[in-house]
């Protein structure tokens, strides 16, 4: 019995060791790996998978890889250039004055009244295969009929023996717009859009009246949208109230990705909710992978959609891609590889491990394992440690086009408001954060300290000494530097507050900030900012809080100051600039300016950069609203994190592409190396388990011995 | 200015309750009897100065006040909004200098290479040195390892010298009477012939003193357990999380001890529908998950907090209060034992000849329940108390795993341990983060452990097991 | 017996309703509706109008306990809390926040759970019960000494140190077992492993203490005195009568958690991303999912009311002295 346990463990490694014959530590299936499989991980259950409510880059990886919007980025070129994937080509604007007729494109914005998309989709496209389109020998649907007696041995959308699939149809896109105005679909998006596109928020008004007791299907097809008609088969037309040029990069969204209304009704079934089939669950598409498995408690798997048309990998890239062998796959047929493989890591550290041990192919990098993977050289560049090297890893960077940011709730008496006291306090604060000093803590070097709200990459971002922020940079040795902290103090005192101490009362300046970080992570965090407060003497309050009590306190404006960062929508400063447009302030619009920044000039501004294409004259605006920004100092601009992201050697294809979701198909793998790697890195160490046998067997011999010997004297 | 946190409050009046108890106890030998069976049992001696020395330690971090502030124009003296503890000025210089971050123990050089500006204008990567850690050496390289021997010797000599006193003086108390030789007293500290078993106490107490020398002959110039993310010293996280270990393992107890023992009491006695009632509350308290309890709890909590901004003037009374409502919380999911415990003696109790008896004599229920029953439940008492410490030492670290511990702003191991669990993935490893939680957490833990053995085995001879 | 059964079943039926009661309190407090709504429509563009849809829809409009507006009994019965709490008692856990069935989640992640705590259960009880009796048998030996100073320097440890320690040493430098995740079927072994491994370890130096005390207690008595004093070896001595005699108290105590081992462990299955209903608990929590916190701790009520209930009987089984009335 002594030993049971070490028998045991002896006999269960025995029988692992019985079904493989490469590494023990594989977390797949040994005939998996020879296979064109790719793997990569995922920290959070994606909550939604419908085009039309999904609004978040986790579920963007697998939403952006199964429906197809009319438009895409181009992979390889910079900036970011938008091309057609669905559609024949990119559609041009129309722009219509009050009675209708078509005017030159040239045209200023003001005497636009309505401006018109024609969009013609490619011929021959088919949807994946899916029950909903299955149909019985007399073309009637065969599953348009559920009843709970047929959809009781159904637990899953695979239970489904027959599929069938359809030709991808204007109408397909029509009905999806349609669906932004369903009243039981909550899309992000449609009060945005219904300030646009003609008849939206008619539409939603009209459905909203209905009574939909049972089901939530509606038959949108029933339904007129003005702003959106089907021409013919394959073209559309979108009619919007206004210029809005950034509508083009909405159509590169999956809010616009095709929608078959069979898709629709067969999901919306009785019964069917109840066994979890839903359209959030399990999408179908048009695109090159479809969802196969979806248990976001463990591992999501894309397929390849075998209806897919096939899709040519660009020929011309960027300078460059050449060399880095981005374009050996030019002209041939995409997707390369078979299946992906999307397993559950809510913990860094184990993910970060199997990717060194080769069973993930991509890699991003956490801050504590910064160091083990790369080092600056002596020009300041990136480059990957020696053992990284080794190992044939490789590394990209990129800017993001992202922003973090301190905000200053403009509202606020102490911190806020138009007063040159205030606006003083407000820019020797942001003198003192040394957010440099953040992003070489907190992100290793991984970052770069916004001088205005543009991060570089987008238009109307400018670089060195135009770009940099007279207000708080100086620029000398041709590097931008912060000014002094002495520079900071007498701001102080200008402000009322010398030493940080009110100057009437004497009393040390309390300040608050809100943050939605908690968690012991955060610490850190919280020690540094209060740190750089401290500099001037003010004692600053952190308030962490979870993010639905953040959020909270944001509209109703109470915090003083809060942190948040911005994603870009797509790459046009309008996405950047409108988080300071007055009229759309938190607090009274529910807009996204959650400083409640309001200042006339810029406003002003604003309205005539948005819907500008483009042009030096943009970019004048621009560097005017950017100053106006800048001096009012409503936020503290923060950082532009910097991307670093790892792939091994067999890994093909990878370049950084911060707009594009639907990246899976130009990736190729090579299996062979990758399986040969993987026994290479990971080869069992079994002597220190040995030797804790042995000291056992050490420890108990002397025991039994002597108990022998007893037990003999005993009996003799 | 002193401020006093409600935590405070209840760590002096938990002395004050202790202090008193002796001071009873002292004059009653029933409640001395057992303590004494304690004090003879070397290892539980041991075990307990090395808690005297957290609960000295925690004590003193118990003391806050506002630091006064200088420079001020006004005549007013203006106090910082910042709190202070005595233990912070005892460790101000650990406190305050931090390094810009990571640095491993005993280090001169920082951790991770950095870009360093050289004097003639050429940057190059190199580990950069330290602002305090060895900084007063001219080449580390060289002299590093022998100026800490030399710091480690001194150390273990004035470990030793202040020890010898300690121990002297000790033994000049000790004696019965003035003219006994002391060479006499010595030999019986030795050969243990005395009550209490002296020579434990005397290696116990050596061995604490030269790691206490060594320590701050050390950390005059470095950083014995090297610095965190943001540079901080760890040495200093894990003195200050002492209090919060103690505070959980104490508090706790106190909060929930009136209720587990009025209503074991009650239950135990009363019977009927009282008991009934009694019942019903604990079982239906302990049947919900502890955690979810808990975590309920702790978000209520922080709802409370973000409604009540105003209240909170600073971030440590925030915490503060967090702490003491995670201690209650705790106090009521872990009540029910020990009342359930009680209600059983109770039970058994009042059939006894003198309850039955003072029931006869027509005392009231409150006076039987406090003259009668309580003093012969107090052994229950003592051992859950004594039991419970470490559990509850332990499980602040899990819940502050799962973001429902003490604040996060709040020096804790948990905290510490958690902030830690993502160092070990760097390569090299940073360790010394997680080896000091551990360490620190382990003498506490351990050294309750031992103690609360020694408690049971004296209360309660039936459960002995012997160690 | 079925009687007993019967009324401790119907005791815990006020039990329940507390349970309910007191979490419903607590996490409405908490969460209310808005926040609901906030959480699970996303971050970017959220309007009023989006949250009042959705909590329409969801019923969550309606008052906490008392609609005054409603008719007679639908005073009462038209409230959120009438509406979500009284189908728990017919185990319809309903959907979750975000829209799942939560009967079929729970259903699908009990698996999980049990994979790792059955075994832990049963190999822990074959390790503690041979550690303690090894212990118990060299008693006062340099082993039972050395092996009770481990005991309690092991049950001084945070449990934290042991999946940090034992995931870095065994997955990372000794690359044996995958480092975390799950599969399906007999590949699942390997993952369940480590896990299982370092659950036996958290508990040895509790359990083998409290074990060896059982049988040191056993072998005290008079019986095995007198059964040595026969002339029966030692061992079999152990074995006969220590054995069989000390595994009442053991079983028992190992009764009360067997239907908890549904529930899993809430930190090894979030470190060891083992899709469990303990990892989904924690998830829970942190998406502020209250639909699925509320069917937890209802779960997790009524397995403990069995759990006591079975210990009732398990004692009249194991000792018939104990009447059940």
């Amino acid at each position: 019995m002594k030993s049971s346990l070490s028998w045991l463990f002896i006999c269960s490694f025995l029988l692992l060791a019985a079904c493989q014959q490469s590494a023990w530590n594989n977390p797949y299936p040994e005939q998996d790996s020879s296979k064109r499989i790719y793997y990569d991980s995922f920290s959070e259950r994606p909550k939604h998978l419908d085009p039309v409510s999904s609004y978040s880059a986790n579920e963007y990886v697998f939403l952006g890889q199964i429906y197809e919007p009319p438009l895409q980025y181009h992979f390889l070129k910079r900036p970011y250039e938008l091309i057609p994937l669905t559609a024949t080509e990119l559609p041009q604007p129309i722009y219509l004055d009050g009675e209708g007729r078509v005017l030159s494109q040239d045209t200023e914005s003001g005497k636009i009244d309505q401006v018109k998309y024609r969009i013609s989709i490619k011929p021959g496209i088919l949807f994946q295969p899916h029950p909903a389109f299955a149909k019985d020998a007399s073309e009637n649907y065969l599953y348009h009929d559920l009843t709970p007696k047929k959809l009781e041995n159904i637990h899953a959308l695979s239970d489904f023996k027959t599929v069938g699939t359809r030709e991808l149809l204007a109408k397909d896109y029509v009905y999806q717009i349609k669906r932004m105005a369903h009243p039981k679909i909550h899309s992000p998006i449609a009060g945005l859009m219904g300030k646009y596109i003609v008849g939206l928020n008619e539409l939603a008004e009209e459905l909203h009246k209905l009574d939909l007791p049972n089901s939530n299907y509606i038959d949108l097809n029933q339904y007129e949208l003005p702003g959106v008609k089907i021409i013919d088969d394959t073209t559309f037309e979108v009619t919007l109230k206004q210029k809005y040029p950034q509508f083009l990069y909405w159509l590169s969204m999956s809010f616009f990705a095709p929608m078959p209304w069979e898709a629709d009704f067969f999901y919306s079934q009785a019964g069917m909710v109840e066994k979890n089939i839903t359209l959030d669950w399990y999408p179908v598409g048009t695109g090159p992978f479809m969802l196969t498995e979806n248990n976001p408690n463990r591992r999501m798997v894309l397929e390849q959609n075998p209806n897919f048309r096939g899709e040519a990998y660009p020929e011309k890239g960027d300078e460059g891609d050449e060399v880095l062998g981005l374009l050996e796959d030019a002209g041939k047929t995409m997707p390369f590889i078979d299946k992906a493989i999307y397993s559950l890591e809510k913990e860094s550290i184990p993910s970060w491990n199997k990717f060194l041990q080769g069973y993930y192919d991509t890699s991003g990098i956490v801050s504590d394992s910064f160091d083990q993977a790369v080092q600056f050289n002596a020009q300041g560049d990136a480059e990957l440690t020696d053992e990284m090297q080794e190992k044939g890893i490789r590394l990209i960077t990129a800017i993001t086009t992202s922003t973090y940011y301190m905000g200053f709730n403009m509202a606020d008496d102490v911190i806020g408001g138009d007063s040159e006291r205030a606006m003083l306090l407000r820019r020797a604060i942001s003198i003192a954060v040394d957010y440099k000093e953040y992003i070489s803590i907190f992100a290793n070097g991984r970052g770069k300290p916004a001088q205005g709200p543009i991060p570089p990459g987008i238009f109307g971002a400018l670089e060195d000494e135009a770009g940099i922020n007279p207000y708080i940079y100086k620029w000398e040795n041709n590097k931008a530097v912060r000014r002094d902290i002495e520079e900071a103090r007498r701001l102080m005192v200008q402000a009322g507050y010398p030493n940080g101490r009110e100057q009437t009362t004497g009393k040390p300046l309390v300040l608050h900030l809100d943050t939605p970080a908690a968690g012991p992570g955060a610490k850190a965090g919280f020690d540094w900012i209060r740190k750089q407060f401290s500099k001037l003497g003010i004692n600053l309050v952190i308030r962490a809080t979870d993010y639905n009590r953040f959020q909270e306190k944001i509209r109703k404006g109470t915090a003083q100051m809060y942190q948040w960062g911005w994603n870009a929508d797509y790459p046009d400063p309008e996405n950047f600039m409108f988080l300071l447009y007055g009229p759309n302030g938190k607090v009274k619009y529910q807009g996204e300016n959650a400083s409640n920044y309001s200042n006339a000039e810029f406003d002003k501004l604003f309205n005539q950069m948005k819907s500008m294409n483009n042009s030096p004259e943009r970019q004048d605006i621009i560097n005017q609203m950017v100053a106006v920004a800048r001096k009012d100092a409503p936020w503290l601009w923060g950082f532009h994190p910097v991307g670093f992201s790892l792939h091994h050697e067999w890994y093909h294809n990878a370049k950084p592409n911060l707009m594009a979701n639907n990246k899976l198909k130009y990736r190729r793998i090579e299996p062979g190396i990758r399986t040969d790697k993987r026994i290479e890195w990971n080869k069992p160490v079994w002597w220190p388990v040995a030797l804790l046998f042995v000291l056992l067997v050490v420890i108990l011999l002397p025991a039994i011995i002597s108990y022998r010997r007893r037990e003999k004297q005993s009996i003799l | 200015m002193p401020v006093i946190f409600i935590t405070d409050a209840f760590i002096f009046l938990l002395v004050f309750m202790v202090l008193a108890f002796v001071l009873y106890a002292r004059k009653h030998e029933h409640l001395s009897a057992p303590w004494k069976d304690v004090a003879r049992r070397p290892i539980a001696m041991s075990a307990a100065i090395f808690l005297a020395v957290y609960v000295v330690i925690g004590l003193i971090d118990s003391l806050h006040f506002h630091p006064k502030l200088e420079d001020t124009k006004s005549d007013k003296t203006i106090y910082s909004t910042e709190i202070l503890s005595v233990l912070d000025i005892v460790l101000n210089d650990l406190r305050q200098n931090t390094e810009r971050t990571y640095s491993a123990p005993l280090a001169s050089y920082a951790f991770a290479k950095e870009m360093i500006e050289l004097p003639d204008g050429k940057q190059t990567r190199d580990y950069p040195r330290l602002k305090y850690g060895g900084a007063h050496l001219d080449d580390p390289e060289s002299e590093g390892s022998s100026d800490i021997a030399k710091r480690l010797v001194s150390g273990l000599i004035s470990g030793l010298l202040i020890s010898l006193m300690l121990i002297f003086s000790v033994i000049f108390q000790l004696k019965k009477k003035p003219e006994e030789p002391f060479k006499v007293t010595l030999q019986k500290c030795i050969k243990d012939e005395l009550d209490i078993p002296w020579y434990a106490i005397f290696i116990t107490l050596t061995f604490i003193t030269l790691v206490i020398c060594c320590v701050y002959s050390l950390a005059q110039h470095y950083h014995v357990f090297g610095t965190d993310k943001v540079g901080q010293d760890v040495l200093y996280q894990s003195l200050k999380s002492i209090r919060t270990g103690l505070v959980i393992g104490t508090l706790t107890t106190l909060v929930m001890l009136p209720f587990a023992i009025m209503m074991g009491l009650m239950a135990g006695y009363f019977r009927g529908w009282i008991d009934d009632v009694i019942q019903y509350l604990y079982t239906t308290l302990n049947s919900i998950p502890s955690v979810l309890l808990i975590a309920a709890s702790i978000l209520l909590l922080q709802v409370y907090i973000s409604n009540h901004e105003a209240d909170f003037t600073s971030l440590e009374q925030r915490a503060d209060l967090r702490l003491l409502f995670l201690c209650i919380i705790l106090g009521i999911t872990s009540w029910t034992g020990l009342c359930r415990l009680l209600r059983a003696e109770t039970l058994k109790l009042r059939e006894v000849d003198y309850v039955q008896a003072a029931q006869a004599f027509g005392v009231g229920n409150i006076t039987i329940m406090l003259r009668h029953l309580l003093p012969n439940v107090m052994h229950i008492v003592m051992i859950s108390i004594v039991l419970d410490f470490s559990g509850l030492v332990l499980a602040e670290a899990v819940l502050s795993y799962i973001n429902i511990g003490v604040d996060p702003s709040m020096y804790s191991w948990g905290n510490m341990i958690n902030s830690a669990r993502l160092e070990i993935a760097r390569d090299p490893v940073v360790w010394w983060s997680l080896a000091a939680a551990f360490i620190f957490m382990f003498i506490l833990v351990l050294a309750a452990n031992l103690f609360s053995d020694a408690v049971r085995d004296a209360f309660d001879p039936r459960l002995r097991g012997d160690i | 017996m079925m009687t007993y059964i019967l009324r401790r079943i119907a005791y815990s039926i006020p039990i329940l309703i507390g349970v309910n009661i007191i979490t419903f309190v607590l996490f409405f407090v908490v969460n209310t509706p808005d926040d609901m709504a906030r959480m699970q429509l996303g971050a970017k563009h959220v309007s009023e109008a989006a949250i009042n849809k959705w909590k329409e829809e969801r019923g969550y409009d309606k008052p906490i306990l008392w609609n005054s507006e409603a008719q007679a009994t639908e005073k009462i019965t038209d409230t959120i809390f009438f509406q979500n709490s009284v189908k728990l008692f017919l185990f319809d856990f309903g959907s979750s926040d975000s829209g799942r069935d939560i009967s079929y989640d729970i259903s699908q992640r009990m698996w999980p759970s049990l994979s790792i705590t059955v075994p832990s259960l049963i190999l822990g009880l074959i390790a503690y019960i041979t550690f303690g009796l090894i212990l118990a048998f060299f008693r006062s030996s340099y082993i039972d000494v050395t092996g009770v100073i481990l005991c309690v320097a092991m049950m001084s440890i945070s449990g934290l140190f042991y999946i940090i320690g034992g995931q870095y040493l065994i997955g990372k430098v000794l690359h044996l077992v995958p480092i975390s995740g799950y599969d399906v079927g007999f590949n699942a072994i390997k993952f369940t492993i480590l896990p299982i491994l370092i659950g036996l370890v958290g508990g040895i130096g509790a359990s083998t203490r409290w074990y060896r005390t059982i049988f040191l207690e056993e072998m005290g008595k008079d019986y095995v005195r007198t059964a040595k004093a026969k002339g029966l070896s030692e061992v079999i001595v152990l074995y006969k009568h220590v054995l069989s005699n000390g595994l009442i108290p053991i079983l028992t105590g190992v009764v009360v958690i067997l239907p908890s081992l549904f529930i899993g462990s809430l930190i090894v299955e979030s470190f060891f991303a083992i899709p469990g209903l303990g990892s989904y608990t924690i998830d829970a929590i942190s998406a502020q999912d209250f639909a699925i916190v509320r069917s937890m701790v209802f779960l997790g009520s009524v397995l403990y009311i069995i759990g006591l209930i079975l210990t009732d009987i398990s004692y009249t089984l194991v000792d018939p002295r104990v009447r059940l009335n």
